[in-house]
Formats: structure tokens, C-alpha cells, sequence
């Protein structure tokens, strides 16, 4: 088995679903971090059968609204000096800024870019967020 | 550099409460009882009438409604020939008109504009129309119509008829409708215009209101106490052959509503093509023409509460 090693300190995102690594690893821009970042992708999980992890060494900054979007499975590790000193579970969120174009080809928020398109939560199961310019209804997409 | 203050906005009626629509429509009622008493309400006030897109009758109701309160217009008509540059944000514009008037009326074709504009805005912002989303100034029209004619906007059987899937107006009357306790909505529509079953569903579920579906206005004109026509639109059809086919059957004439109740009231949101026969403007029931005379003053009672004059 492939060995990689824990890490002292930083951010491990951990339960990812197959597949979806690279695409959060993308939109998390990591590829523009300063520190390390380790990115595995069909590990062996309990849960999932296979997952992805993502390792992100000397920083706890990290935008779990966006990762709530992407997979509500994802768990995120906190570690200090080798140790976790704090999980978390994502949630999808309630409002989202910005991280979702509205659908409507018609709305303000895709011509006028003064504002960032804002959207109410309105199906956890289906994903769906409902804009607060048009009402158009819009599924996150990864 | 952003001013906190609470500033109240035409938007959605979806924003306001039941008490603050039916205030906006007793005092629309006020005014048009005594216009006079109101002439000079809003004297020294400007009105910016922003259309972005051309609707001349709804600029012309709203300009109207301010002159008829003492106050004073100005505004573009088309954005094409107005300064407002393409490419420049809404924000930028709105605040920079916000020193000019003291109230804007907004008209465009992008969905969700006026919204934009009244998060920047320094001045209240009224919807006047934003694409095919909302124009809650038709809406509060309508309800001023069933008002001032119905005696109240409570328990009526209200009998929609034409195109009821794409009619912005209908969609936003019958969900304001819905809120006060309406009796019973008679949806009469071609198969191919049917109102939209999640909107259906959510009349259900929220106001768990009486619905009947029908193809013909015969069949039900007996029952209803309202009859609100629309236009049916030619490129809604897949073919000509269809539209020609169906067109006689939603073209509103005196047979049709010969069975009607004689305090029924009919109404169009204008302009109408031919939908409605020019033979039943004659008849008393017919109000599409006073309805849009009650634009004005429902206008007028906008106006008034925004500017916190009343
Ligand atoms: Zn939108």
C-alpha cells in the first residue's frame, strides 16, 4: 500500500467520495497554495468503498460553505502538532455568496457583475438554491 | 461609502404583508373617492421613471400618478437612446440618480434589476416590471379593481382565462389572491397553456384553496364573481393550424357570458388584440377600461406610503 505521511499541522479533508478530489482540489484553487498539499485519490475507506483525501499542511483556512456544497459526507480534520484538535462535519449551507451562477440566462446577477449572486437553500436533497434576484431555481453542480 | 437606513422598496409583494396590501388598496380607494384631497401631497418631490425597456402606459400611469399628487417627473423612456451606457453597473446608475429624485421607478428587461438597484439605492425603488419575473404595480391594480367593484378582495370564485402558462400577471394575481382567502380559482385554459402544476401545488399545500380546471368559458361562466381574460399568444403554438383551431374558443364575446351572475366583473390587464370582443365593452360588467384608470390611483397610494408623505 501507498504510504504517505500524516502531517503536523493543517487541514485533512477527509471522506470525499471518489471521484471528487481533484475537482475540490481544483476549485479550492490548491494548486496555488504556498505549503504542501497532498492530494490521494482512490484510498481504501470502510464507508465509501473508495474515497479521496486531501491533506493541506500550515493552515486552518478553509472555506467549508463551498465544501457543504460539494459533498455533505466530506469531514474535515483540524491538527496540531500531530494531533486532531478539531472535526468538523460540512453542512450544506443555508445562503450561499458567490459560488453559484445563477441558471437564468436572463438575470442581472449573469450581466452585471457589481453583485454577487446570492441564493437561498430550498432542497438538501436535491441540491437546489433559489436566487434572490429571479427566483430561478439552480442545482449546485460540482 | 454605504448609508444604513431602512428604505421601503416596491420590489415583490411577496415583501409585504397582508395589512400593508390592503392598507396600499384602501387608500388607492381614498384617493380615487377624493382625488382633490390628495393634489398636493407630494409637491416638491421628484420621480425618476427609469425605463430600460419601452412599456408607454406603464410609464404614463406611473408619471400620471405623480403629477396627479403635486409632484414631478423625469426619466428616460428606452435605453438605447438615454445616457445610461451599457456597461455601466445599475449600482453606479441607481446612486447617482438617487441625488436627482427622491423616488425611482424602475422598468428592465433583466430579471432581478430593481432588486439590485434598491440594495444601493438611497431613495425607494419600485418595480415597474423586470423581464418576465414581476410587476407588482399590475398586481396591486388588479386588486384595487376587485376592491373598489367586489366590495373586498375575500371569498370570491375567480375564473382565470387564456394563457395561464406564461402570463406573468396571472402567476403573481393568483399567488397575491391566494392570501386572501379566495373561494375558488377556475383555471380555463387550452390543454398546451395549463397553469404551471407547481404553482398549483403550492396554492394546495399553502392555502389548501379550491381549484377547477376547464377548457370552456361556457362551462363555468355561471359560477364565477370575477372573469380575468389574457391574451393568448399566436407563438405559443407549435402550429398555426392549432391556434386557429383554439383561438375562437378563448375569444371572450356577449354569447359567452350570457350565463354569467350580472354582478360578475371582467377584466384584461390591457392592451388587449382581440381576445375580448369590442361588442362586450358595452356591457356593465365589462371593467378592463376602469381598471386601468385604478392603476393610477393604487399608483398613487405607492407613491404616497414610500415617500412617507401620507
Ligand atoms: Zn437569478
Amino acid at each position: 500500500m501507498l504510504e504517505v505521511k500524516q502531517i503536523d499541522n493543517g487541514i485533512v479533508i477527509d471522506h470525499i467520495k471518489s471521484g471528487n478530489g481533484l475537482k475540490i482540489f481544483n476549485k479550492l484553487e490548491l494548486f496555488k497554495a504556498n505549503s504542501p498539499v497532498v492530494l490521494l485519490i482512490n484510498v481504501e475507506s470502510k464507508q465509501l468503498g473508495k474515497k479521496d483525501i486531501i491533506k493541506i499542511e500550515n493552515t486552518f483556512d478553509i472555506d467549508l460553505n463551498l465544501l457543504g456544497l460539494i459533498d455533505e459526507n466530506i469531514s474535515i480534520n483540524f491538527i496540531k502538532d500531530g494531533k486532531v484538535i478539531d472535526k468538523k462535519k460540512v453542512l450544506m449551507p443555508e445562503k450561499v455568496s458567490g459560488l453559484i451562477t445563477c441558471k437564468n440566462p436572463r438575470c442581472i446577477t449573469n450581466s452585471d457583475d457589481y453583485v454577487k449572486p446570492t441564493f437561498d437553500l430550498i432542497s438538501r436533497e436535491k441540491l437546489e438554491y433559489r436566487c434572490n434576484f429571479c427566483d430561478e431555481i439552480t442545482r449546485y453542480k460540482i | 461609502m454605504m448609508i444604513e437606513r431602512n428604505i421601503k422598496h416596491l420590489i415583490s409583494l411577496t415583501d409585504y404583508s397582508n395589512e400593508e396590501i390592503l392598507e396600499l388598496v384602501k387608500l388607492g380607494e381614498k384617493i380615487y373617492n377624493s382625488p382633490r384631497d390628495y393634489a398636493d401631497t407630494c409637491k416638491g418631490q421628484i420621480m425618476a421613471t427609469l425605463f430600460f425597456e419601452p412599456s408607454t402606459r406603464t410609464k404614463f400611469s406611473f408619471e400620471s400618478a405623480m403629477l396627479r399628487l403635486g409632484g414631478n417627473i423625469l426619466g428616460f423612456s428606452d435605453a438605447n437612446t438615454s445616457s445610461v451606457k451599457k456597461g455601466e453597473s445599475v449600482a453606479d446608475t441607481i446612486r447617482c440618480i438617487s441625488y436627482y429624485a427622491d423616488i425611482a421607478v424602475m422598468r428592465h428587461p433583466k430579471e432581478g434589476t430593481p432588486k439590485l438597484a434598491s440594495i444601493y439605492s438611497e431613495m425607494p425603488i419600485i418595480n415597474a416590471g423586470d423581464g418576465g419575473h414581476l410587476h407588482p404595480t399590475q398586481t396591486l391594480t388588479d386588486l384595487l379593481t376587485i376592491h373598489r367593484y367586489k366590495g373586498g378582495l375575500e371569498n370570491h370564485v375567480v375564473g382565470l382565462c387564456g394563457d395561464l402558462k406564461y402570463g406573468r400577471t396571472v402567476h403573481s394575481l393568483i399567488k397575491t389572491l391566494a392570501r386572501f382567502n379566495t373561494k375558488k380559482f377556475v383555471l380555463i385554459s387550452p390543454e398546451e397553456l395549463t397553469l404551471p402544476s407547481s404553482l398549483k401545488r403550492y396554492l394546495k399545500d399553502s392555502y389548501d384553496v379550491e381549484i377547477e380546471e376547464v377548457r370552456y368559458i361556457e362551462d363555468v361562466v355561471d359560477q364565477l364573481d370575477i372573469l380575468y381574460m389574457t391574451r393568448i399568444q399566436k407563438e405559443r403554438f407549435f402550429n398555426e393550424e392549432d391556434y386557429l383551431k383554439l383561438r375562437n374558443s378563448y375569444i371572450l364575446n356577449k354569447e359567452k357570458i350570457k350565463e354569467g351572475k350580472g354582478d360578475m366583473i371582467i377584466m384584461h390587464p390591457l392592451p388587449r388584440v382581440n381576445e375580448i370582443s369590442y361588442e362586450v365593452d358595452s356591457d356593465e360588467r365589462a371593467v378592463y377600461f376602469e381598471q386601468a384608470k385604478m392603476g393610477v390611483y393604487v399608483r398613487m397610494a405607492l407613491i404616497m406610503k414610500l415617500l412617507e408623505v401620507e
